[in-house]
């Protein structure tokens, strides 16, 4: 049986109240939802699939999807991470249907050593917000988590881009708690390896 | 604390869950190891330098686009009585 909480104990979280206006019909309320989440399922979209396209139709299809089945909604989770998950289905097999040869599933695609263990170990000095202006930079970041595998780029982007919790990444993936934080340290570590390439401290007399 | 043992404390140690006696071991471990302290801050730029910086954008168009999807897709729902 659930404990039950006196008045004031847990601080009740403003989407609760959005959602239960929408869920009654009004449209105003699931709109402001929309508005307060677009940009953070878009990015979760783009960064899964890295198509822009594909973003935006998952992006639509997921507010869609969450609108027709409002009611099904419990409210056990937070309704970020319930759409994010929506977000997240709806990318992975939008990659599963592009990849043909390659499989994309979140369990088949880390087996991969590479990064696990560090071997670049020069530093980024000067700090890379100096060496590079926000286009390069914007170029750089895109380029490097591309790179990596869908299963490290997706706990990566919920866990360290959207900050989610270890936990809710968990629930939004279908991942236990010790998988994410594993994927976790190897997609960072990756990040870290593929970045110095850019970023490392050139040595005298190299240009940088 | 061996070069191993600080890698395997390292997501701990970034998400703020790690007890105070390990975080000693870390601190003392980085201090005498210039290769992890490296690690651990390039890890901590590479984390950062991705949260700071708007990759992906959303455009205005799809903005638009996406809120009269909506308004049709409620406005379809009220009048089939599913409110």
């Amino acid at each position: 049986m659930p404990a039950i909480q006196s008045p004031g104990t847990e601080e009740i979280h403003p989407d609760v109240a959005l959602v239960a206006r929408a869920k009654e019909g009004d449209t105003a309320a699931f709109e402001q939802l929309v508005r307060q989440y677009e940009r953070q399922i878009f990015r979760v979209a783009q960064h899964i699939t890295q198509n822009r396209e594909d973003a935006e139709d998952i992006t639509q299809d997921a507010f869609l999807k969450a609108y027709e089945k409002l009611d099904q909604f419990q409210g056990n989770s937070k309704f970020s991470t319930w759409l994010v998950r929506i977000a997240v289905n709806e990318s992975l097999m939008r990659l599963r249907k592009r990849k043909t040869s390659k499989t994309v599933s979140m369990d088949e695609d880390v087996q991969t050593e590479e990064g696990a263990i560090p071997r670049d170990f020069a530093e980024w000095r000067p700090n890379p917000e100096q060496l590079y202006n926000q286009a390069e930079l914007g170029d750089i970041l895109r380029k490097t988590i591309q790179g990596l595998p869908p299963g490290f780029r997706t706990v990566f982007t919920l866990r360290d881009i959207e900050n989610l919790s270890t936990e809710e990444t968990a629930e939004a993936l279908g991942l236990s708690v010790p998988a994410v934080k594993s994927r976790l340290l190897r997609a960072r570590l990756q990040l870290r390896e593929r970045l110095s390439r850019y970023f490392r401290q050139q040595k005298e007399g190299q240009p940088a | 604390m061996t070069c191993t043992d600080f890698l395997s404390q390292l997501t701990d140690y970034f998400d703020g869950h790690i007890s105070p006696e390990l975080l000693e071991e870390v601190r003392a471990h980085t201090a005498s190891c210039s290769h992890c302290e490296v690690v651990l801050d390039t890890t901590r730029k590479t984390i950062s330098v991705y949260k700071d910086h708007e990759v992906y954008e959303i455009s205005t168009e799809f903005r638009e686009r996406l809120h009269a999807a909506i308004m049709t897709k409620c406005a379809q729902k009220s009048k089939s009585g599913c409110n």
